[in-house]
């Protein structure tokens, strides 16, 4: 009980440091709390994270507005970052760290940069589907031998910053047929991209659209984890590459030390820590790589070449999604 | 018979009325905030979004979600209670404990658990070779649901049952009816508020479920609304979406008004209340045995097992280093939103019981629209409220404490509200006469009668508490870590192992918590 009245009274008393670093992560703690505590011992610079899901601290930080005490907001998904960048709520980041990632991989305004890669693949189970049988696109899970064999997650921002990529690609009207054709072909909705790993484990559905790097978690945990994944044809829409990325907020007053932080994020040290702990793509060559990995220049060659910025039409997408009945 | 009282809101003293106003404005904010932002929508984006098909099916699907759960949890709920409480089973704390516990398992933990034991990469075919059909849809939401509000109404009817005047079934049974039409005739009516403020619990909770539908794959309205806080950043058809889903609870009220009207179920009659009858059960014995242990296992054995089974898969990665800060960070929001929250539910449940008019009942029920309000929202209308009115309080424990406190209110209302039916208002009357102030008046003779009541009221909010997520993840002070946070934290990244002792940790301390709450209660007999 006095431990319990300690922590209270030191929780309200602690004053907001103007001195820390406060970065809003909707990375989770899980994944990032490593490198953030290495780069407070490199720095010296005291960091605050407040973690959570990146779109609700998105809404948070619209709600918060000006008077946010948020200095960096880093995002698991571009889309958020869009949101946040089309309504001027991030300042323009230094030339030396925009010019150190590949164009692809940051906003051409500038206002934010992404820190790691999250490839989309297809996963399979083996068990269920042969190698010959495996789709060399997208467009090809339109065909009927996949009824009812696919599963996807529609509301999940990782799919629809897909479907957004997809649209940027081909055409609303394309996309569109390709979302009723996979919704009449009995694709199942899974919330997130781990049910969808786990219902191919458990036989529920052959084949997911999903994240490269789930599955690679899973078998880390167990080796012989029944469930595969693969890149389909270069440049296919399917082997889009999503970024995390980081953005520092005009409200800040810390932007030398959010601009470290940034900078530690894309450094050789914090880019290896994504490659190998998170198992992401790294966003700057070389570092080295995980096997589990596709190197980076063989990444940007098989991936669509979609432009970054064009992806914050998230509107447009959802409209699409909720014609086609999927929101 | 003592007549019914009846007094205006002028007769309420002023100590009933202040926590009933703080609590009516505390609940008002998030409501103004909603509707603001419901209105900032345009023609056209209401009609393409909001009064669509879809909108309507979210609504049946809703409801028949509802409907069912709720059906399901009285089936079990009422056998529970009956036999936990006026049987001579052995094993009644054990059992009791084993009933309240699933509570301690977080909605989406349990939906993983189920997911987790069933198929042929589950938990049960790698240990007992079993591949169970994966729950899903309707039935799985309706399964996982069902396992985890049962305790709600467990606790509710449990606490009427040990309230119940046994001299009214005694009077019955020396007519000659038979014990099944004495329980159906004489003791069902009784438990009618029990039933009514537990089944309202479940309901509301079954409108507020996102996680373990989500899981399931089962589209309601809450699930919606989360998708379009999360996926969409429209914070207005969300505002819309949780007006619809404030409208359903506010008629679900109305409904639970309608039933408790003209009720009163405390004692009239003079000399000691005796103890409660306890039923030999004879034969039934083995089936009643049987039907603990099977509704213990599906509900408890079997998702802790599975949490422990993530665990024991994984042996000697997992860093523990963090349980300490999280458990701290907790505890120190749980218990005191669940001791504030029974505080304030005093007076509102007293308002509404005993001074019984259209407005007392409105005000009390302003403990539950503060519930039905979807906690995304609620936490982004404090963001916005407390930036402009408090920033001081921007981010800041007490900030937390204030949003569980409302948020959590309803789920203390009910036990509170039951054993104040229960507890006849003579005796304070008869305090009063002796020259005490109404005050102190209620302390003496009314609080010991409200002992249970106010212990499961702490209980529901404390263990709810440790399972919350989004008040926490958008309110609290930066850095502030809890149990739930990091289960989260590590089962989105598909990391149960590492989610395990976090997991764990709630169930456990949730267990050492209603062990003492029940020992209290044992403290009084």
């Amino acid at each position: 009980m006095i431990r319990f009245l300690l922590t209270f009274l030191i929780l309200i008393s602690l004053p907001l440091d103007a001195q820390e670093l406060i970065i809003y992560s909707g990375r989770s703690k899980s994944l990032v709390e490593p490198l953030i505590e290495q780069f407070e011992k490199e720095s010296g610079i005291r960091v605050r994270v407040r973690y959570g899901d990146t779109s609700q601290l998105a809404v948070a930080l619209l709600e918060e507005g000006r008077r946010s005490p948020a200095d960096v907001f880093w995002a698991q998904d571009g889309g958020a970052l869009g949101v946040l960048s089309n309504r001027n709520m991030f300042t323009q980041l230094p030339a030396e760290l925009i010019e150190k990632t590949p164009e692809l991989f940051h906003s051409s305004d500038r206002t934010w940069v992404a820190t790691s890669g999250r490839a989309r693949v297809l996963a399979y189970a083996p068990a269920r589907v042969a190698p010959e049988d495996l789709p060399e696109s997208i467009y090809d899970l339109a065909d009927p031998k996949w009824s009812n064999r696919i599963g996807w997650a529609p509301q999940n921002a990782s799919f629809q910053t897909f479907v957004s990529a997809m649209i940027e690609m081909d055409g609303r009207e394309k996309v569109k047929e390709w979302l009723t054709a996979i919704r009449t072909n009995g694709a199942k909705s899974y919330r997130s991209n781990v049910p969808i790993i786990q219902a191919l484990a458990a036989g529920e559905i052959d084949v997911g659209i999903t994240n490269h790097y789930y599955l690679i978690r899973f078998k880390q945990a167990d080796e012989n984890f029944s469930v595969e994944q693969m890149f389909l044809k270069a440049g296919d829409p399917a082997n889009f590459v999503n970024v995390a990325g980081a953005g520092i907020l005009t409200t800040s007053h810390n932007k030398n030390k959010a601009e470290k932080f940034i900078g530690f994020l894309l450094s050789t040290r914090g880019q290896e820590f994504f490659a190998n702990e998170v198992y992401e793509y790294p966003v700057i060559d070389p570092v080295s790589p995980n096997p589990a990995l596709l190197p980076l220049p063989e990444l940007l060659e098989i991936m669509p070449q979609v432009n970054i910025d064009q992806l914050d039409t998230l509107d447009e997408t959802l409209r699409l999604l909720r014609k086609v009945g999927l929101l | 018979m003592i007549k019914h009282d009846r007094k205006g809101i002028a007769s309420i003293p002023w100590y009933i009325l202040l926590p009933v106003i703080l609590a009516g404005t505390g609940v008002l904010v998030p409501l103004v905030y909603l509707l603001v932002r419901a209105f900032e929508a345009d023609a056209e984006a209401l009609r393409t979004i909001v009064f669509r098909p879809r909108t309507f099916t979210l609504f049946l699907n809703t409801v028949a979600l509802t409907a069912g759960v709720l059906v399901f949890t009285i089936t079990l709920a009422l056998p529970l209670s009956w036999l936990t409480t006026r049987t001579d089973i052995k094993g009644k704390k054990i059992f009791t404990l084993l009933g309240v516990l699933p509570l301690a398992i977080p909605g989406y933990v349990m939906a993983y658990a189920l997911l987790g034991m069933s198929g042929p990469y589950g938990a049960a075919a790698d240990l007992f070779g079993i591949t169970l059909p994966r729950p899903g849809g309707y039935w799985g939401s309706l399964i996982a649901l069902t396992l985890y509000l049962t305790p709600y109404l467990f606790i509710n009817l449990r606490s009427a049952l040990l309230g119940l005047d046994p001299a009214l079934e005694e009077t019955a049974q020396s007519f000659g009816y038979k014990p099944r039409i004495v329980f159906f005739n004489t003791v069902l009516p009784q438990l009618r508020p029990a039933l009514y403020s537990g089944g309202l619990l479940v309901s509301l909770h079954v409108l507020g479920d996102f996680g373990a539908v989500s899981l399931m794959r089962f589209e309601t309205f809450s699930y919606a609304l989360f998708l379009q806080y999360t996926a969409a950043f429209d914070r207005i058809y969300a505002a819309w979406l949780a007006i619809f889903l404030i409208l359903m609870t506010v008629s679900l009220l109305f409904v639970d008004a309608r039933l408790l009207r003209g009720l009163r179920l405390s004692r009239s009659g003079r000399g000691a209340v005796k103890h409660t009858r306890i039923v030999p059960l004879g034969r039934w014995k083995i089936p009643a045995y049987l039907f603990l242990c099977t509704l213990t296992f599906i509900s408890l054995i079997a998702p802790v097992g599975t949490i422990v089974y993530w665990f024991v898969s994984q042996p000697g990665t997992i860093n523990m280093s963090g349980l300490w800060p999280a458990l701290s960070g907790s505890l120190s929001v749980s218990v005191p939103s669940s001791a504030l929250a029974a505080l304030l539910a005093l007076p509102l449940a007293y308002l509404g019981v005993r001074y019984p008019s259209a407005i007392s009942r409105a005000f009390e029920r302003v403990a539950y629209v503060g519930y039905a309000i979807p906690p995304l929202a609620f936490a982004l209308s404090l963001i916005f409220f407390s930036l402009q009115a408090v920033p001081f309080l921007y981010q800041t424990l007490i900030l937390l404490i204030f949003a569980f406190t409302l948020h959590y209110l309803a789920e203390a209302m009910g036990p509170i509200r039951s054993a104040l039916y229960q507890a006849p208002p003579q005796i304070e009357e008869a305090a009063r006469s002796f020259g005490y102030h109404p005050f102190v008046a209620f302390f003496k003779a009314t609080l010991p009668l409200l002992r249970k009541g106010i212990i499961a009221s702490m209980a529901f909010v404390f263990l709810s508490a440790m399972k919350e997520l989004p008040l926490t993840f958008l309110l609290s002070p930066i850095g502030f870590e809890t149990l739930a946070l990091n289960v989260w934290s590590y089962t989105i990244e598909a990391m149960f192992a590492e989610a395990a002792p976090f997991a764990l940790g709630i169930v456990a301390v949730s267990a050492v918590f209603v062990t003492v709450l029940l020992r209290q209660e044992r403290g009084e007999r």
